[in-house]
């Protein structure tokens, strides 16, 4: 039977096992929602802004490690979106975005809503495809869900042109695709494995560095029994975090920027560097001509792109981290040298020496709110088990040093693109895939303007998420680095006229609470997570004048760190 | 590469994003319609070299890639060139084209259009030779390249 494009394009969803889309409806789209309008298998849910439905499908990827689907209309549809477009590209998250598009006559006319969605979004996307005939856009769907989600994930945009939405034809979903110019690898080269393998065993002052990659590839089991076998030290950058259990003795903290002391010591000082899913950022690295001096760098990546791009690497490995991890380890077992125990207890003692300079600590007697406090607080009353998210700012590095996530997938920020406004549309996508569990949303006063308005798709798909608002009233990190770098000039840093977030959280129908005292916040968390079915919005003034420490400045390496 | 629309637009934007340089970019359908063949000059470190490769590899629409100058090939751009040719200049424009084996492809009262092919340094050469001609036009194709012998870039 002749299906319309519409309607083919609700099929492929279907087919595809997608249960879940968020956008926004708009004429270049209208068919499409018709066809959705008529059956059940699809979810749509609506967001109130395009960015907020791209950052929302993102947190489902993250929270689930299923393909986030956003639908959006043509010109401001699409330029809306691509904030959320080029925050899921930087960290590597799969995500499809279908933009409208004006009729195929009319493209280049400079028509009614018409963007060249193709161009502007080029830079910001794994791949992208124009379905000109209906007849391709069961395979090119096809192929964006296989393109989107094997090698390094990212996003893939699918622009649709409106008159391609009403042609018909016979309706087939490719069962498999394959492509003559894109065959992602998964396997490591044995050689190369084998040569790692030896050097880590060698190590006399080891250490193993994992981001991003360990999580998107599920290789969080597998990196925890490597890394138990050795007896090695571990650090996980900001997108890592989860991968290996904070509260596990080998667990160092995060490194980088606003890491640990004792994580960024260890990575200055180590021998072998073992980097595992992690791409050498700069918020990594510190200076890169100052970084781990000494040592020899193992690198195992599923993008030969992100492999000596940054830093020199020893050993090369280009392969799924699941793989290689499983291979290192049957590799491990089998080898007739074991770690040096010697040389391991005094790189532990050492390491032990760094970590009792507790790099973490802040005034807890303070009569003001912490912040500090609070995400403790919050670590204790959710028993570590919450999915948070986070904006950007001092909050997200906040969070990410005093929340203790022992498993993946249950810390979701913007790492790469750093984009404020994130946090709470993708808690509502992170809440939509996981019904039932605690989602959390950590922001501060800034980042949450970006995106209030979401608010009102949580009380419409009642979506009980539990809002942390740090405010001190100030845009924190830009005035922590005016404080340091600027003299004390609060350029524009200062959030003057702001809501009263609590009530405003009350009139889009959610409750609203303001905690002002230190000795409130625990009750304050304990009453709000009792709220199972509500979304609470909880508004924390905290300290206008705390830092987030310790931190390496531009230009220092890694072990030049400001300790408070 | 796959002879899609906006292949090449995601290699040049590719270029620019990162900042490398493209000094010359050729293009143009193979013997099989569905795939065309690039050549790109570009220039930087070792390193650069090796991010360019792997980068162009990242994209979707490139099906195989080889650095010619990792072994022996042919590099071949062509110019064509109009000059000033009146009176007594036209026999030394002539001669010139012998040289140079090119071809005069048309001939005005006023004016010679040259053809000359070769490698970029053999152009240069050419034009340069021309010395206080007057060129009232220069057009290069910009390089194309293939490798020796029986290295060659299959799909």
């Amino acid at each position: 039977m002749e299906l319309t494009g519409a309607e083919i394009f609700v099929n492929s969803l279907k087919d595809e096992g997608v249960k879940h889309v968020f956008g926004y409806p708009g004429g270049a789209v209208l068919h499409i929602y018709d066809a959705l309008y008529q059956q059940t298998d699809v979810e749509h849910i609506l967001c109130r802004h395009e960015q907020g439905a791209a950052h929302a499908a993102d947190g489902y990827a993250r929270s689930s490690g299923k393909p986030g689907v956003v639908l959006v209309t043509s010109g401001p549809g699409a330029t809306n979106a691509i904030t959320g477009i080029a925050t899921a590209y930087m960290d590597s998250i799969p995500m499809i975005c279908f933009t409208g598009q004006v009729p195929t006559s009319l493209i280049g006319n400079d028509a009614f809503q018409e963007v060249d969605s193709i161009g502007i979004t080029r830079p910001c996307v794994k791949h992208n495809f124009l379905v000109k005939d209906v007849k391709d856009l069961a395979t090119t769907i096809k192929k964006a869900f296989y393109i989107a989600t094997t090698g390094r994930p990212g996003p893939v945009v699918i622009d649709i042109p409106k008159d391609v939405t009403a042609q018909k034809c016979e309706y087939s979903y490719p069962k498999k695709i394959s492509m003559r110019s894109y065959n992602p690898v998964v396997k490591g080269h044995l050689g190369q494995v084998k040569r790692a393998v030896k050097l880590m065993l060698s190590a006399k002052r080891p250490m193993i560095y994992t981001g991003g990659g360990v999580i998107l590839d599920n290789a969080s089991k597998s990196l925890i029994d490597l890394t138990r076998k050795l007896g090695y030290p571990i650090t996980n950058t900001l997108m890592g975090l989860g991968a290996y259990p904070a509260t596990d003795k080998q667990f160092l903290g995060m490194l980088g920027m606003h890491g640990t002391y004792q994580a960024n010591m260890a990575m200055h000082q180590s021998d072998v560097l073992i980097a595992i899913g992690a791409r050498f950022d700069d918020r990594v690295t510190g200076n890169i001509e100052k970084f781990c001096p000494t040592a020899k760098i193992i690198h195992v990546d599923i993008d030969p792109a992100s492999i000596a791009k940054n830093v020199k690497v020893d050993i090369p490995i280009v392969g799924a981290v699941g793989a290689v991890l499983k291979e290192m380890l049957s590799l491990v077992k089998e080898s007739k040298t074991s770690p040096d125990k010697e040389a391991l207890k005094e790189w532990w003692k050492q390491i032990e020496e760094w970590r009792s300079m507790d790099c973490l600590k802040y005034d807890r007697d303070s009569a003001i709110i912490k912040p500090q406090f609070v995400l403790e607080k919050l670590y204790e009353v959710t028993k570590g088990d919450a999915f948070v998210t986070s904006d950007v700012g001092q909050h997200q590095m906040f969070a990410a040093q005093f929340y203790q996530f022992d498993k993946p997938r249950r810390w979701i920020n913007s790492g790469g693109l750093g984009t404020m406004g994130f946090g709470l549309p993708a808690a509502m996508g992170a809440q939509m895939a996981n019904p039932g569990e605690q989602v959390v949303c950590v922001t501060g006063e800034g980042s949450i303007q970006m995106n209030i308005q979401e608010l009102s798709t949580c009380k419409q798909y009642n979506l009980p998420i539990k809002i942390i608002n740090l405010n001190n009233g100030y845009l924190g990190m830009v005035r922590q680095w005016q404080e340091f770098f600027y003299q004390n000039r609060y350029a524009m840093s200062y959030m003057e006229a702001l809501p009263d977030f609590s009530k405003l959280a009350e009139s889009y129908g959610h409750v609203g609470m303001k905690i002002e005292k230190p000795g409130d916040v625990e009750g304050a968390l304990i009453e709000a997570m009792k709220l199972k079915d509500r979304l609470v919005f909880m508004d924390f003034i905290t300290d206008q004048k705390e830092n987030v420490y310790p931190m390496i400045p531009a230009g220092a390496g890694l072990n030049e760190m400001i300790l408070i | 590469m796959e002879n899609e629309a906006g292949a090449l637009s995601r290699v040049a934007g590719l270029f620019s994003a990162r900042g490398y340089n493209i000094e010359s970019l050729t293009v143009a359908p193979t013997e099989d319609d569905t795939i065309s063949r690039m050549t790109i000059v570009t220039t930087g470190s070792e390193e650069i070299i090796e991010q360019i490769t792997k980068q162009l590899n990242k994209l979707i629409d490139v099906i195989k890639l080889v650095e010619l100058t990792d072994g022996e090939h042919i590099e071949r751009e062509m110019l064509l060139i109009k000059v000033k040719a009146k009176d007594k200049v036209k026999d030394e424009i002539t001669r010139l084209c012998e040289i140079f084996r090119g071809h005069i492809i048309d001939v005005s009262e006023e004016s010679y259009v040259i053809e000359v092919s070769g490698d970029s340094e053999k152009l240069d050469a050419f034009i340069k030779s021309l010395g206080k001609m007057e060129i009232i036009e220069v057009v290069r194709s910009g390089v194309s390249g293939i490798a020796r012998g029986s290295r060659s870039l299959d799909v």
